[in-house]
């Protein structure tokens, strides 16, 4: 068996306000989330001794997660600063899971904050837009986010004869979960004529395919599973954690309709012994709506080029086969950028301890986690389960 | 060449001066390996298929066919409200490689997939002409 399948827990989340948060800088917000789930967790800064954190945009420090221990006043045995865009969140549970067993720390905090809705100048947004881009052979023909996207997008409709009303179902159903969650950003149900009838952005891609800009900061707290068995919470065990790294750059991609969430995923379920059929919930990065569908099929919840009739069906609404983003997503939740797929993970565990509220899936036990970063570039997914047999 | 103030402009590299000397002279150069025969792009220092430090310029013969392509109608910035800045583009060379791109001089309704291309040049300053493809005629 693989050495850290159930050798780490999460026993302490918690997230900051989101969306529009004009009083508070990402720092401040970072702070927030490592007080918020040391308290989830019943420990205290005097217990932490691993960091692990990703810059932020709006906030940028050298050294991030140096700084955020300075900013704290605690001394880790061991810090780690990761930048791989959005994937960077669970490529730190990875991090921070090895580095418990391994004996580098023994109490991991893993945290992130942004504020790209009202913390960023005008320079800084424009950086933003294109820094993706490869300076020298992207970056001169103006791309933008969701243009990047929008070739995927074309690419998938192209391959499986996917139509836009397809994408709209998954925006649809995040709008739908975030409706019941009270801290989400934009909360008014939508139905797929919105989306239809919603500004074109990048065509194929409609404003209400790509996901918010926003403010906010979630983190977790990790510890053996040893330690995790006596404390406040009922631990969250991490069973499986895979990787998958394609490229950096969109134009180096040899196929814009399958992704390194293939290997990430194949890599997570060798570890945790288990399949997509043995998953309650789940949380996939739907930084725009047909990424979804290239996850889930990737993932193996369906096959090639079923995605969009997948999502269609319903299987990713509370009373699915797969309840997915059960906090509304990036697409509705919000989107602070690195922080973004944080939320779903804090979600994946608030599910697994039965505290979602009127979004709680019946007796869920295990959940998947998948995010991505760049342009479908750097992937990790993560599965976690309430036993560890 | 004022319409194209503001643009990304690309600074060249050691690796990357002789695509950019040969881009002002409208020349599309890519990189073939000695050892192997791997054509590549963007251009780098060792072939990514046998590690070969051997590599060689040649002129790619120019046509291409789209990969994938995006319609943006929100541009980055105003320097890029220009129409042919406005299909953002993957072409596959006939050599191999793909690369990013514009498509120019057309209607964004008139293309497809798989669409045949062909290189053209976009002269921005003295030294920086960036490589954009037209449908091919016929
Ligand atoms: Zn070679």
């Amino acid at each position: 068996m693989h050495l850290l399948r159930g050798a780490a827990a999460i026993v302490g989340a918690a997230d900051t306000e989101v969306g529009v948060v004009p009083d508070k800088n990402p720092t401040q917000l970072c702070a927030q989330a490592i007080h918020g789930a040391l308290a989830d967790a019943g420990l205290s800064l005097a217990d932490v001794d691993g960091l692990i954190t990703a810059n932020s945009m709006a906030e940028p420090y050298m050294y991030h997660a140096e700084m955020m221990a300075e900013y704290l006043q605690i001394f880790p045995r061991h810090t780690l600063s990761l930048g791989a865009g959005g994937g960077a969140s669970f490529a730190a549970l990875h991090q921070a899971a090895s580095a418990i067993v391994t004996g580098m720390a023994t109490t991991v905090v893993v945290a992130m904050a942004d504020c790209l809705r009202t913390g960023l100048s005008r320079d800084q947004a424009m950086a933003m837009q294109s820094a993706s881009g490869h300076p020298q052979f992207e970056r001169p023909y103006g791309p933008t986010v969701p243009a990047f996207y929008g070739l995927v997008a074309r690419a998938y409709m192209n391959t499986y004869g996917t139509g836009p009303e397809h994408f709209a179902a998954v925006a649809v159903n995040a709008r739908d979960h975030a409706s019941r969650h009270e801290g989400a950003q934009m909360r008014e149900p939508i139905a797929v004529e919105d989306v239809l009838n919603s500004r074109m952005i990048a065509d194929p891609l409609r404003l209400l395919d790509c996901s918010l800009v926003s403010d906010g900061g979630s983190a977790v707290v990790l510890t053996s599973a040893e330690l995790a068995r006596d404390l406040k919470q009922k631990p969250v065990y991490l069973l499986g954690a895979g990787e998958g790294h394609s490229y950096e750059h969109i134009s180096a991609s040899d196929n814009l309709v399958s992704s390194g969430a293939a290997d990430a995923g194949r890599r997570a379920y060798e570890m945790a012994g288990m399949g997509p059929g043995d998953i309650d919930v789940a949380g996939i990065y739907d930084c725009f709506t047909p990424v979804v569908l290239i996850e889930l099929e990737d993932l193996g919840f369906c096959g090639k080029g079923e995605g969009g009739d997948f999502v269609a069906e319903g299987n990713l609404g509370l009373g699915g086969s797969l309840p997915t983003n059960t906090h509304g997503g990036l697409l509705s939740h919000s989107h602070s950028g690195n922080p973004g797929s944080m939320f779903a993970l804090s979600e994946c565990v608030f599910q697994l301890r039965q505290q979602a509220g009127n979004r709680q899936v019946a007796d869920a036990q295990t959940a998947l986690v998948h995010a991505q970063g760049g342009i479908l570039s750097s992937h990790c997914t993560v599965i976690l389960g309430t036993e560890v047999s | 060449m004022s319409i194209h103030e503001g643009k990304n402009l690309p600074r060249p590299t050691p690796e990357t001066q002789p695509f950019w000397d040969a881009a002002r002279e409208h020349r599309l150069l890519i990189q073939q390996c000695a050892d192997c025969n791997t054509h590549q792009f963007y251009p780098r220092s060792y072939c990514t298929n046998c590690g070969s430090g051997n590599l060689d310029w040649v002129e790619a013969d120019g046509r291409a066919t789209i990969v994938s392509y995006s319609v943006i109608d929100r541009p980055v910035s105003k320097a890029y409200s220009d129409p042919n800045s406005a299909i953002l583009a993957l072409v596959k060379l006939t050599e191999g490689p793909q690369m990013m791109t514009n498509i120019v001089d057309c209607d964004p309704a008139d293309i497809a997939i798989g669409d045949p291309v062909t290189v053209v040049f976009e002269d921005w300053t003295d030294e920086i002409s960036i490589v954009k493809f037209k449908r091919q005629e016929g």
